[in-house]
């Protein structure tokens, strides 16, 4: 804390951050306990889109609750559609086919790609500036194309089915994904000249907004919060689930605790995002893409099953319950963003307010999925 | 000291090299479509609300009235009804309702039909001021386009 946090009089006032506040990327409130410009206190307060998802999944079919995984995570919902899928399938025993496998891996990585594309695009915002934001959007945009000609919808995706995928993708995908993979690895070098080396980004995130390993063990955090703290920690790698076994691509760990080496961690995770999705278009297998008797009406044996994927922000989980029934009996989703925002409280204590809102930019939260 | 003035030369570098790159973009082709004037081709596997298709042979539609779609819908936006008629095997659809205000777009409710009756349409342009404006008459649309 400087010199100037600590007023004689320690005098106080409560500044309202949201819900509607254009930082917040969605209805977040956090009630800080300022010091002048500095924070005192901050006090996340959610609850303003909770939607109840977890008591919808116990009121509807196993097969009903699909839609709703899209729309938790919206900016990686194909990774949600995974985790609940394969819960499911490893609950009821659904066998899928490899290049079912194979699909739902080149789109999700495609999605998580576009995923860190927007919050490179909004983090920036976040800073001030306003340009990168276009260059992302433009990047972006080709991988809402080639999903939506996949899975029919551009951001809400529903795409994943048990037993399989819901289509076969067309023609155009393998080429048009390969030009898109092209064309970002040559754009790359032109994002890091464009926003990387800038000086005002360096100044604004180098040693600012520090969340030690310590602090995200205690909290929970994972993804690329916690690999910017120096732990290597990825679903992908430390549980595999689907094909990522036969993948070949790092995890990018980055020690500085920094806000700078959780913006590091992202753009280098597209990368290998990149590099799994080339890997999964040479090696995609002919066959069927969807199980064959998948019965209609799924009913699950008696039993609690648990799933844990590897979204954009880090680790999903799925738990259910299941009595046997054609609904689920309990149906828990742990969600990353919530534990990486629960440590925000505590890291950006005695900051300053341009500084934490640097940091909850960092964590990149997508409230929905807090809120669930 | 040294270093002092070496970040603040590479640091005002940093931010020619950025306007460079913006400079460059600005002199290349514009990437934005200048929408309601000019309108990108819809993929064919665009998920517009749900639709009822024809039977090329009859021209009526393939709707048994089975119910399974009204079933499979996570928001219940589907009402289907039918009755019997003479001389007619099965039943005959008389009332295929969507409530699009509650529609997710999710496609079970294609997925269930066993006689391919429905499918997606592909219109996109929904813009209304009343909420009765999305309660579509399915059976109505179909009629209107024979
Ligand atoms: S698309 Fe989904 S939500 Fe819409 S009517 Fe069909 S089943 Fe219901
Ligand atoms: S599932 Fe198909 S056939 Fe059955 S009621 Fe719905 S539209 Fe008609």
């Amino acid at each position: 804390m400087s010199a100037f946090a600590k007023s004689e009089a320690n005098e106080t006032f409560v500044l309202n951050l949201g819900p509607q506040h254009p930082a917040t990327h969605g209805v977040l409130r956090v009630k800080l306990t300022m010091d002048g410009e500095y924070i005192v206190e901050a006090e996340p307060v959610l609850g303003y889109i909770h939607r109840m998802h977890e008591k919808m999944g116990e009121n509807r079919t196993w097969a009903q609750f699909l839609p709703n995984t899209g729309r938790m995570d919206y900016l990686h919902a194909l990774a949600y559609n995974h985790g609940y899928v394969s819960v499911v399938e490893r609950a009821a025993g659904i066998e899928v086919p490899e290049r079912a496998e194979y699909l739902r891996v080149i789109t999700a990585e495609l999605n998580r790609v576009s995923s860190h594309l927007l919050w490179f695009g909004a983090f920036i915002l976040d800073l001030g500036g306003f340009s990168p934001l276009l260059y992302a959007f433009d990047d972006r945009e080709h991988i809402l194309d080639l999903l939506e000609s996949v899975t029919g919808s551009r951001l809400t995706y529903c795409y994943f089915r048990f037993g399989g995928v819901y289509n076969d993708i067309d023609d155009n995908f393998v080429p048009g994904t390969r030009a898109f993979i092209k064309r970002l690895r040559d754009r790359m070098p032109m994002y890091h000249n464009l926003v990387t080396k800038n000086i005002i980004l360096m100044k604004r995130l180098q040693e600012v907004g520090p969340i030690s390993a310590e602090m995200c063990r205690k909290y929970g955090a994972t993804g690329p919060v916690c690999r910017g703290s120096g732990i290597n920690f990825d679903v992908r790698k430390h549980e595999p689930y689907s094909i990522y076994p036969e993948m070949d691509f790092d995890v990018p760990v980055y020690d500085q605790c920094e806000s700078m080496a959780r913006y590091m961690v992202r753009m280098d995770e597209i990368e290998q995002s990149l590099r799994i999705i080339e890997q999964g278009l040479d090696k995609l297998p002919e066959g069927p893409v969807m199980a064959e008797k998948v019965p209609k009406i799924i009913k699950p044996a008696k039993g609690d099953y648990y799933h844990a994927v590897e979204t954009a922000r880090g680790s999903f989980g799925v738990r259910v319950v299941s009595d046997g029934s054609n609904t689920p009996y309990r149906l828990k989703l742990r969600s990353p963003t919530f534990s990486n925002l629960s440590l925000f409280g505590e890291a950006c204590q005695g900051m300053l307010l341009p500084d934490a809102l640097a940091l909850m930019g960092s964590l990149d939260l997508v409230i929905p999925e807090i809120d669930r | 000291m040294i270093d002092y003035l070496r970040e603040i030369i590479s640091g005002t570098w940093s931010l020619f090299v950025g306007l460079g790159i913006t400079i460059r973009y600005f002199f290349q082709p514009v990437v934005t479509v200048q929408y309601p004037y000019q309108t990108l081709p819809m993929t064919p596997c665009f998920r517009g609300h749900i639709e009822l298709t024809k039977d090329e042979e009859t021209g009526e539609t393939k709707c048994i009235v089975c119910g399974m779609c009204q079933k499979a819908c996570p928001s219940n936006c589907i009402t289907v009804n039918g009755e019997k008629r003479e001389g007619v095997k099965g039943k005959v659809l008389t009332e295929y309702t969507l409530d699009f205000t509650k529609c997710s777009l999710c496609g079970l409710c294609v997925e269930s039909c066993p006689t391919a009756a429905i499918t997606f349409s592909k219109d996109y342009n929904l813009a209304g001021v009343r909420k009765e404006a999305y309660i579509f008459d399915l059976k109505k649309r179909l009629e209107a386009k024979n």
